[in-house]
């Protein structure tokens, strides 16, 4: 075994340095934080790009879950070993904007390459939230996702409910949540995963009232939460309401709750298009609604912004590793590779041309509520309110948000007390961060 | 008057403990100086903007109302897991020297728990009391206790403590074996014959010659549940809700990897080790001395 592992150690090195310098292919390493069916995705995709051309070797590594991926390019730069692509998550999005050294702009990447980037052809509410205030684009959108509306048919039916039309606004959530409950179809009514990403972000962009000043922070600049104006709190009390009885149940600050709703304790759940995979795999009867939408609000339903993540290409490469991240960044914006993206991993297509040919494919007709994520986020030309949001500190300030919720759903604080807190609090750590 | 050794050449007793010295340096003090030296710092993750501001951090720190309910919830923690883990194990000695038959089987699964991982065990009670999937949960529930960790601070500090003490059961299991062992058989006999119950027996006798051990135990547990019980929240509660879970080892986590505040995370673990540097002191000034190992 010894002399087998010191052959191997020699053979190894051997094919590193022949591959550097004899053959000329030049290696693109690409960290990620995919796993199960979307790493299967990330593997298919990378081996097909390898077989198309021959001047580059697109290596993808598995790093762990975002944030994990996140710190360790973090540390990677600042020991001078950093990738040439990182996937990163939406919340870092604002962490990578502030590192404007660290980073190579994607468009810059595509330009300098030859290439010429046509804006048009992508999803405009997924390009705008990934440029900078002057259009610039700065990552490659990778894997975008919407929260949705997915109800249990079976707990419905039982509560008397019409089982094909599932709520559209959010008192009419509550109504059918009390309803649910009530009729003992089910020991709660509603449940939600992200309460940070859907009840505040999309919840600001879907009924088109501001989040924070400053386009929500994507203008740059201070940045103040505006999250305490009364249709947030009106919303909150209504949740913390439901909550003392159990009418709504709390699952934790990630996507915990996608377990109550799985093992069928809730009747409704919102949660992000993403998680549609393991709800398909559990056999549940399921339906799927559009985001609800405050029937107080005048320009709702706006359209909702995007999660999920996007590639970053790190600075002080050499031009030909620029040339093989611009190539696959061309090939990566393929139709036939964008379709493939999207209907075997559920996330959205991030071409206009992939999305009309899944919709010519008949694929949406076949998978109802396939594509409500992406009439969602495309619906309507986004206004100032829901272009997305950034922060220097996101994950800092959700953190606080909710440990807000939590003491507000225990019965500690009332709706206006918690997102006052949350405001003065958010600002305080947002102020420190843009200090550094 | 012990006698000295000395070694005839002047640079091999050097030589000898060189590879400790590497050790310790390499994996000590070069990255408790660069602790030091960055928590006197303020810069952007990246490190591509830095700005030395002396003890601002540490100021910033302190004054933190965060930071002071962090030590409040250590303390609580670390206390309440020491006596729990330190009188079940008692308990469960004092029963195991009781057993006739089996006395090493009884032994040898008390000591079991004390291989497992400290976020393995954490997974392990975390499932137990999930409120939606636990079982123990249910249980609770079907007595009309509204078990709910994920919103009740309470209720997810019982379940980080369970966890907590639970692992460290079997260390302070072994102990208490071997000092209920050393206690004198014949003082117990002879208070027995004097009329005294094993109630009395217990307090009068046992107990105060197993004060050693427990002292010892005492200082082992609590640098335990400061320390070594990163695993445990991380897996359990993740410092939720609201901060009533969150210990100063997770504060330091949660500031440095997760909201990339590297400053502060920096100067807190600078607190950190001059908590542990002053415990361990404590520990050789006292402990070892009254500690008989006889």
């Amino acid at each position: 075994m010894k002399s087998f592992g010191f052959a191997a150690g020699v053979a190894a090195t051997f094919m590193l340095l022949s591959s550097t310098s004899a053959f000329a292919v030049t290696q693109i390493s690409w960290w990620h934080a995919m796993t199960g069916a979307n790493a299967e995705v990330v593997d298919k995709i990378s081996k097909d790009f390898n077989a198309s051309q021959s001047d580059y070797e697109l290596v993808p590594v598995f790093k762990g879950t975002y944030p994990e991926t996140l710190n360790a390019g973090i540390a990677a730069y600042r020991a001078g070993q950093a990738p040439d692509i990182m996937q990163v998550f939406d919340v870092g999005t604002g962490v990578m904007m502030a590192a404007e050294g660290a980073i190579k702009p994607a468009a810059d990447v595509l330009t300098s390459a030859g290439m010429t980037f046509d804006k048009s052809q992508y999803l405009p509410g997924i390009v705008g939230y990934y440029s900078k205030p002057d259009g610039t684009m700065l990552s490659f959108p990778y894997n975008s996702s919407s929260p949705i509306l997915y109800y249990n048919k079976d707990i419905f039916k039982k509560a008397g409910l019409d089982v094909d039309s599932p709520p559209k606004t959010w008192n009419e959530v509550w109504e059918d949540a009390k309803k649910i409950k009530a009729s003992g179809a089910a020991a709660c009514g509603y449940t939600s995963t992200w309460l940070t990403w859907i009840h505040l972000e999309n919840f600001a962009a879907w009924n088109d009232v501001s989040w924070a000043t400053q386009q929500n922070g994507l203008a740059g600049g201070d940045v103040e939460l505006k999250i305490n104006a009364p249709i947030f709190v009106n919303h909150f009390q209504a949740l913390a309401d439901l909550a003392k009885d159990g009418t709504f149940k709390y699952g934790g600050r990630t996507s915990e709750a996608k377990q109550i709703f799985l093992a069928g304790e809730c009747g409704i759940m919102t949660e992000s298009s993403g998680g549609l995979g393991d709800i398909v795999k559990s056999g549940m009867n399921y339906g799927i609604g559009q985001l609800p939408y405050d029937s107080d609000a005048k320009g709702a339903p706006q359209n909702t912004t995007p999660g999920g993540a996007s590639l970053w290409v790190f600075a002080d490469k050499s031009d030909e590793e620029y040339k093989g991240v611009a190539a696959f960044f061309a090939y990566l914006s393929k139709t036939e590779v964008q379709e493939y993206l999207h209907q075997k991993s559920g996330y959205l297509p991030v071409t206009l041309a992939a999305y009309e040919a899944t919709k010519k494919s008949g694929f949406y007709d076949k998978n109802v509520g396939r594509e409500t994520p992406i009439l969602q986020m495309t619906g309507k030309a986004p206004t100032d309110n829901s272009k997305g949001v950034r922060l220097p500190n996101l994950p800092q300030v959700r953190d606080i948000q909710n440990e807000e919720f939590e003491k507000m759903l225990a019965g500690q604080q009332t709706a206006q007390q918690a997102l006052d807190n949350a405001v003065t609090r958010g600002n305080a750590a947002i102020k420190e961060a843009l200090g550094n | 008057m012990t006698p000295r050794v000395v070694f005839p050449n002047k640079i091999l007793p050097y030589l000898l403990v060189a590879p400790q010295l590497a050790i310790t340096l390499v994996f000590f003090y070069w990255p408790a100086g660069q602790a030091f030296y960055q928590s006197m710092l303020r810069q952007d993750p990246f490190g591509l903007r830095t700005k030395f501001v002396w003890f601002a951090n540490f100021r910033k720190v302190l004054a933190d109302p965060a930071y002071l309910n962090s030590i409040k919830v250590t303390v609580v923690f670390s206390l309440a897991t020491a006596i729990v883990a330190m009188c079940v194990a008692l308990l469960l000695a004092v029963m195991a020297e009781k057993v006739v038959r089996g006395k090493g089987l009884y032994r040898t699964l008390l000591i079991w728990p004390y291989a497992v991982a400290p976020a393995i065990a954490g997974m392990l009670w975390l499932f137990l009391f999930n409120p939606s999937i636990g079982s123990l949960a249910y249980m609770l529930r079907s007595f009309g206790i509204a078990w709910d960790p994920l919103l009740n601070g309470t209720h997810a500090m019982i379940l980080l403590v369970s966890a907590a003490a639970w692992k460290q059961i079997s260390y302070n299991f072994l102990f208490f074996v071997a000092g209920l062992q050393a206690v004198p058989k014949a003082l117990i006999e002879a208070a027995a014959m004097d009329g005294a119950g094993e109630t009395k027996r217990f307090w009068t006798i046992v107990f105060p010659l197993l004060a050693p051990t427990t002292f010892f135990l005492l200082v082992v547990n609590t640098v335990y549940a400061l320390f070594d019980t990163f695993g445990i929240v991380h897996a359990v509660t993740g410092g939720g809700p609201g901060k009533t879970t969150e210990t100063l080892v997770y504060k330091v986590y949660n500031d440095g990897f997760v909201n990339l505040i590297l400053g502060d995370s920096a100067a807190q673990s600078v607190i950190l080790m001059v908590i542990v540097i002053s415990l361990t002191a404590i520990q050789f000034r006292y402990v070892e001395r009254k500690v008989h190992y006889g």
